[in-house]
């Protein structure tokens, strides 16, 4: 600003205004300069200068000073300092969460801005405006020789002329108007361009930290097994959805009996989860105990047999007993079909006078420790049978006349059926039952054969057995002799019958007064034929696996005897020395059966070998009162089974020269038959064929029964 | 249930066996006849061998199942049979 103050110096010199004008030029500085301090820098100041620039009007009120006043000096300082900047600015702090005092305070301050946009007469920009204008181009030459003229001047005449100009904007155009003849021209000054920028807003971070949520690294393979059971389990659920819609309306009476079944369960649950697993473990540590026992089962072989020439014996294997069984008698055994390592025991007693209890037991091979079943009876059993084809179904014939079916799929004690009074129940022990093929309605069927003196056929129908009588043994010949009122007290009293394997209808049955009746199914009131068999009460009857017409018989008379069913006396007889209990046909062999007798001995006969002595008779049991009283040889490996009279169950092994297998190519000479001292009708040709057949069986393993 | 206990009792009484113990899925035995540090070890061991021996029949066929493990040691005779919860585990002593 030193500019406006040294033109009005210059002016003060220039006109011809005396001392108190300069002493009130000086006096206005002096209060300009006050002023200064007081307003700060430069306020107001250049606004002053030009109204006092033209009219230097003195103030009526100024003070006159003198000389020595105005001469004093006044010193004062200009700092940089704002007063009006404030001193005590706080602004947030985003950091630390608190107002905080701002330390650097801006001094600057700014009270006019402008841009000025003046031109040079001379310069060519102005000339293009002049032109654009229509200006004529001699105001140039004019100018130009003013601002020569001006050069010639003093700067301070120069200021001046500029301030003038500047102070008269509003005269100029006026000027240039009447100059340039009536046109209008810009305001060349009156122009004032302003940019401003706006604050911009403060940009703002802000962060903060959340607590990382919880994780955990889970990693796993998936097997193909894996993805089965989720596959399966997927399965399972929509099967059992489908269920749940179709058993909807009767499922709230389940669900009460289900509910309580869990009740009860609920306790025991943690242990009987182990139930198979036990049973297998059972079984292992069995094996484990009874490993010689097993190998010898499964590896021994006498070798002793190959110097006996014919001979053979029997290697005791496992002995089957339960505590519980001990009193009891051993009055059936049954091998189970399917199984072949599983069969059943019935028993009983064969004492009048000791009747009691009996008992159902089921026993494995694998292990002879305890029985796998058991069920226990009010009254003895006198003989069982499994179904061939449904090994789960047990016939059983009780010693009061009951016959009965246990299943074993069934949970429980008692027989699923079980011959009543009212349906024809046997009035004398039961001693035989067996099952026969299903009926043309398909309900299983099986026959009993007891004291009585009647055959019947019992047919299991939903929930009850039907019976019909088949036959009446009477003790004459025909039953149909005689009234019908007079034929009870002359009944004969069956104890054992046997089905013939191929023709259906055909059957023999053993009596207690010794004879033997050839029946069929169809004739209930006529015996097809008789045989005096024997003196005492036939025990067993059986045909031969492999030969239609042989059976064997045997019976407390000592004897075993051997027939063919069309001739009416025995093709062998053979004396055992004690009451023969059962006998039974090898299923390997033809001419192999084996039989035990009351003196503790099993007795094996090979036909083919020795027609008049056994090849092997070994007593098996420990104390020399027991007595044999069942036999049966398993169907697939070489053992036999012989139950007692004490509830043991002892299993033997057949020798080599035991299951000897007959030989087509080998005729038997005929000089072995004409020795033969027993009243035998078998001829050569009859030999032949019986090997024929055996040989052809065994190889097919399927007997000729259709 | 009384026949599984009856089992399990015959298991034990039979000639040879030196130890019963009942493991459940976890590996933690819930039954025994041995004492409580042997238990532990039979147990935590022979339920991992079970465990990866099943995988291993498994993997071979899916449809197929472990029903039965037996280890024959110098001394004993060691029998896992192992049930869809349960594992029964039995020592023995085979030349006893």
């Amino acid at each position: 600003m030193p500019v406006p103050q040294k033109t009005g110096a210059a002016k003060a010199k220039q006109g011809p205004n005396s001392l108190p004008k300069a002493t009130a030029s000086k006096g206005t500085k002096a209060a300009s300069k006050k002023k200064d301090d007081e307003d700060g820098a430069d306020l107001g100041e250049g606004g002053e200068d030009w109204t006092q620039g033209k009219t230097l009007v003195k103030p009526p009120d100024q003070l006159d000073l003198t000389e020595a006043e105005l001469k004093e000096e006044f010193t004062r300082i200009l700092t940089a300092n704002n007063p009006h900047a404030p001193q005590n600015i706080v602004r947030y702090s985003f950091k630390e969460r608190s107002y905080k005092a701002v330390s650097s305070v801006d001094q600057l301050a700014v009270h006019f801005v402008l841009d000025g946009n003046l031109l040079h007469r001379d310069s060519d920009e102005a000339r293009r405006q002049r032109a654009k204008q229509g200006l004529p181009e001699e105001n140039p030459m004019d100018a130009a020789v003013e601002t020569d003229e001006e050069k010639t001047e003093t700067p301070a005449a120069e200021a001046e002329e500029e301030a003038g100009e500047e102070g008269g904007a509003e005269e100029r155009p006026d000027s240039v108007e009447v100059k340039g003849g009536g046109q209008k021209a810009a305001n060349q000054f009156n122009f004032s361009e302003r940019a401003s920028q706006t604050l911009n807003n403060p940009l703002r971070e802000r962060e903060c930290q959340t607590e990382p949520p919880p994780c955990a690294n889970f990693s796993a393979t998936a097997n193909q097994w894996e993805i089965y059971d989720a596959y399966l389990e997927e399965l399972h659920k929509q099967e059992k959805i489908k269920e749940k819609q179709k058993a909807l309306p009767t499922k709230k009476d389940e669900d009460k009996g289900k509910k309580k079944m869990m009740m009860v369960e609920m306790q025991s649950d943690d242990i009987s989860k182990v139930s198979k697993a036990a049973k297998i473990v059972e079984r292992m540590v069995n094996q484990n105990t009874f490993d010689d026992i097993a190998q010898d089962f499964k590896y021994f072989e006498d070798a002793s047999d190959e110097f006996r020439d014919q001979e053979g014996t029997l290697l005791p294997l496992w002995k089957f007993q339960y505590d519980k069984a001990k009193r009891l008698a051993v009055t059936a055994l049954c091998w189970n079909e399917n199984n072949r390592d599983l069969f059943a025991v019935g028993l009983g007693s064969y004492d009048f006078t000791k009747q009691g209890r009996g008992m159902l037991l089921f026993y494995s091979l694998k292990n002879p420790t305890y029985p796998e079943c058991t069920y226990h009876t009010t009254t003895g059993l006198m003989c069982l049978d499994i179904h061939p084809k449904l090994p789960h179904l047990v016939a059983v014939g009780f010693y009061d006349g009951c016959v009965g079916v246990y299943s074993l799929k069934e949970e429980g004690t008692q027989p699923i059926y079980k011959s009543t009074a009212k349906s024809g129940k046997h009035t004398d022990p039961v001693w035989q039952v067996r099952w026969q093929g299903d009926d043309m309605d398909h309900n299983h069927n099986f026959f009993s054969v007891s004291s009585d003196g009647r055959v019947v056929s019992w047919t299991l129908v939903k929930n009850e057995l039907v019976y019909t009588d088949i036959i009446k043994l009477s003790l004459e010949g025909s039953p149909s002799d005689g009234t019908e009122g007079m034929q009870l007290p002359t009944m004969a009293c069956g104890t054992s019958f046997d089905f013939h394997k191929q023709i259906d209808y055909l059957f023999l049955v053993g009596t207690e007064e010794g004879k033997i009746h050839k029946c069929s199914k169809a004739y209930s009131s006529q015996f097809l034929q008789t045989y005096d068999a024997h003196n005492m009460a036939v025990d067993a009857v059986k045909w031969n696996h492999f030969h239609p017409k042989v059976f064997i018989s045997c019976s407390s008379d000592w004897t075993v005897k051997i027939w063919d069913h069309t001739i009416d006396t025995p093709m062998f007889t053979f004396d055992l020395n004690s009451a023969v209990g059962d006998v039974a046909w090898s299923p390997y062999s033809s001419t192999v059966f084996a039989a035990v007798t009351s003196d503790g001995r099993v007795h094996v006969f090979d036909l083919s070998i020795n027609k008049y002595e056994a090849i092997c008779q070994q007593p098996v049991v420990a104390k020399k009162k027991t007595k044999l009283t069942h036999i049966q040889f398993n169907p697939e490996h070489p053992i036999v089974i012989v139950g007692d009279d004490r509830g043991y169950v002892n299993s033997l092994k057949l020798s080599p020269n035991l299951r000897k297998k007959p030989k087509v190519s080998r005729p038997r000479p005929k000089g072995t038959h004409n020795g033969s001292a027993v009243h035998s009708p078998f001829g050569p040709s009859m030999i032949f064929l019986f090997f024929f057949i055996s040989f052809f069986c065994r190889h097919s393993y399927i007997p000729i029964i259709t | 249930m009384a026949e599984v206990e009856e089992t399990l009792k015959r298991i034990q009484t039979h000639k040879g066996v030196i130890g019963t113990i009942v493991v459940n899925a976890e590996g933690i035995p819930i039954r025994t006849t041995l004492d409580n540090s042997t238990t532990v070890q039979y147990a935590g061991l022979l339920h991992q061998l079970t465990i990866k021996a099943r995988s291993t029949v498994r993997d071979i066929d899916p449809q197929n199942d472990l029903t039965f493990l037996r280890i024959r040691s110098k001394k004993h005779e060691i029998m896992v049979a192992p049930d869809k919860e349960y594992l029964l585990i039995v020592i023995q002593n085979p030349s006893e």
